[in-house]
């Protein structure tokens, strides 16, 4: 699984159209990206079959560079679009990629009725903890005291912890990573395309040329090193005591359940419906 | 849902290119509904016009006065294996509709003022995108939350301009609860032949207005759905210039892969920043409207033809103005009526034909003075026509009497 080709990479991508791509050197886009198209591609999924849905922002780029069926829309209503699609045609697999302004800002009230509903999207939101298309402004995932250009005197809001906002609105599968780990990205994706529900994937990101600039994190690197260092894998963090964990990035598949899933309760209506001739 | 004594409706859906719901079981459902006249509101009208425009996907938000549209819709669309999900808000209404049109749904909302207000963004998207898609608005008094259970047509003007950014509009505009049900399956074909969001406007009194209505057998109904492409994928563009602005329309799912994107884009759907590029789609946009105003344009012309004076009214207002053509040919005075069934794009030409024919012109309206905004755009060339405006937003309606005195003052 590990072991996709380079070459599928390749033919995914609309490389002959839409490069080079918009995003700064040094940054996690891409490397989120590789993750994406060896989990799909180790999947068995007709290409057909995908639509890419995204919002605005720098992660939301992504749709245009791959050669599925993509959508790129409003600012946070990624989820709502992707919502009208897969009620429409719910055997197609929606994919939403997303970041932490508009999913979590903008597009918060969309992302927590889709959990409630837990209608089978897999929500990939890509967490900077900064607005980097508009320049570094504060989102809701800035860490508390950190420096924006909306928050030149540091931070003073506390930050969301997006995968408890999920968990909280009823997401049946909820899991984070970094684009550090790669590879756990590829496969926590996969599992998410996999579950029946909706799925939401936290992917903790480097943005050095603004939110590392401004707060002196060091180069690309440097900011990957810290994901690695500051990271701890859930089965070892359920076993270290809280005070170790303070600061500290869990990673791996944070609640996994099976729920009744939206499209599937609606079909279920319908035959019911129909079987009763339209009578209540 | 108040019982109803008007027949059950299990209306065959009408036919549509693909199936794409082969397992449903619709065709157990296609009998032929009695076609007789029953009594209907202009909200329920405009549901079962829905349906029989062969709508099988509504999104929506509850909201005062058009909360009906969703509830009947509720009730019939999972009869026919339709989709009908309610959302969170009017701005996941509208992109749940025009995603679920991009995978190829024949997609509705209803809402008013407010939610109109939230949905002009995605309305901006769904005519940038050239996605069909039909947003209902039921006008009450604004501004915000104004009068919800009270008349007003405040709407005329921000349906055309409401989003940002110059976009096309096709806006209609029904008097009668048949012609609700009529102008509904209009605004589905022209979103599906257009490609583009078109606002179906209806006053508060006409959405819970009820009258006797025949509806007609569905075998005399009139369907348009989008021309699907028949070009192998690799040569598919989402927004082909060489097809006179109305280009097949591919659905996600069937094998194309196109890209959509609420940024200026190339005839591909890929984002763009080259000025020819650009103005090619604003042309485009423009164009598809302006190059097509007859078929759009759709206009009522009332004991015209001797008039000396001209009474403009949509909606509402025109079934008064009605009235009060015949109560003033009674007394003589040569009245008549231009009612826009199509309010934008704006039947410019009808208007000067009928400034040029009259002396005075009427213009009553239930707001501050959207509809003669466009009559004094289009009288400067003949200054010696003299304009009575007639405008109200308090709630109450205008009625014939006040557009027969305020006329008369005004000779």
């Amino acid at each position: 699984m590990a072991n996709i080709p380079q070459r599928i990479i390749h033919e995914w991508l609309r490389h002959d159209k839409k490069f080079p791509h918009v995003w700064c050197a040094g940054c996690s886009n891409g490397i989120v990206l590789g993750s994406i198209i060896r989990a799909l591609a180790g999947m068995n999924i007709d290409r057909d079959d995908i639509v890419m849905v995204s919002g605005i922002g720098c992660s939301s780029r992504m749709p245009v560079y791959v050669d599925f069926n993509t959508l790129h829309t409003l600012h946070g209503r990624s989820i709502a679009y992707a919502t009208g699609i897969k009620m429409h045609k719910p055997h197609l697999k929606v994919i939403v990629i997303t970041g932490d302004g508009d999913c979590t800002a903008i597009g918060g009230n969309h992302m927590i009725h889709a959990a409630r509903r837990n209608i089978d999207l897999t929500v990939i939101l890509i967490n900077n903890s900064i607005y980097g298309m508009t320049g570094g402004q504060a989102s809701p995932t800035t860490p508390h005291e950190a420096i924006a250009t909306t928050a030149p005197y540091g931070n003073i809001e506390p930050d969301f912890n997006v995968c408890d906002l999920a968990m909280g609105a009823g997401a049946s599968f909820v899991a984070r990573t970094t684009a550090f780990h790669t590879v756990e990205v590829q496969n926590i994706v996969r599992e998410a395309i996999d579950h029946p529900g909706f799925a939401l994937i936290e992917v903790i990101s480097a943005c050095p040329v603004i939110y590392g600039r401004l707060n002196k994190k060091g180069g690309p690197p440097q900011m990957l090193k810290d994901m690695r260092d500051n990271s701890v894998p859930l089965s070892a963090a359920e076993k270290l005591p809280p005070e170790k964990l303070e600061g500290k990035i869990i990673r791996g598949v944070l609640r996994k359940e099976i729920k009744p899933e939206f499209c599937a309760s609606y079909a279920d209506l319908v035959k019911r419906v129909q079987a009763m001739g339209g009578e209540k | 849902m108040q019982k109803k004594t008007k027949t059950t409706k299990t209306a065959p859906k009408p036919t549509k290119p693909t199936a794409e719901k082969p397992d449903s079981k619709l065709g157990e459902l296609q009998t032929t509904r009695e076609r007789k006249t029953v009594l209907m509101q202009g909200n329920e009208a405009v549901a079962y016009g829905a349906l029989d425009a062969g709508c099988d996907f509504f999104a929506g938000y509850p909201i005062t006065p058009s909360t009906e549209i969703a509830e009947i819709l509720a009730l019939e669309l999972p009869k026919r294996g339709g989709v009908f999900v309610q959302m969170e808000d009017e701005i996941a209404s509208i992109c749940a509709i025009t995603g679920a049109s991009l995978a190829g749904a024949k997609s509705l909302t209803a809402t008013s003022g407010p939610g109109f207000s939230l949905m002009q963004e995605g309305i901006g998207f769904a005519r940038i995108t050239e996605t069909p898609c039909v947003v209902v608005n039921v006008q009450r008094v604004g501004p915000s939350t104004g009068m919800p259970t009270s008349c007003a047509q405040g709407e005329i003007q921000q349906s055309r301009w409401g989003s940002h950014g110059d976009s096309p509009a096709i806006v209609l505009y029904p008097d009668s609860v048949k012609e609700c049900y009529e102008l509904t399956i209009r605004a589905v074909n022209l979103a599906e032949k257009y490609r583009t969001c078109v606002i179906l406007l209806l006053d508060e009194v006409l959405g819970h207005m009820r009258e006797a209505v025949s509806l007609p057998d569905m075998a005399n109904v009139r369907v348009i759905s989008r021309i699907k492409p028949t070009v192998p994928p690799h040569w598919y563009k989402h927004y082909d210039k060489n097809q006179k602005y109305l280009s097949p329309l591919a659905s996600y799912g069937e094998g194309y892969r196109f890209h959509v994107t609420g940024l200026t884009h190339d005839q591909l759907g890929f984002p763009t920043n080259k000025v020819t590029e650009a103005a090619e789609m604003m042309d485009r946009l423009r164009k598809k409207i302006t190059y097509n105003i007859r078929d759009l344009v759709q206009i009522e012309s009332y004991q015209m033809e001797d008039a000396k004076i001209a009474i403009f009214a949509a909606g509402i207002v025109a079934r008064a103005a009605k009235a009060a053509v015949a109560m003033a040919r009674l007394e003589g005075i040569p009245v008549g009526l231009l009612r826009p069934l199509t309010i934008w794009p704006f039947p410019d030409e009808a208007v000067r034909k009928m400034l040029r024919d009259v002396d005075i012109v009427v213009v009553p309206e239930l707001n501050q003075g959207q509809l003669v905004r466009e009559i004094q755009r289009l009288v400067k060339d003949r200054s010696d026509s003299k304009l009575i405006k007639i405008q109200r937003v308090n709630g109450q309606l205008i009625s014939p009497q006040d557009i027969l005195s305020t006329m008369k003052e005004g000779m």
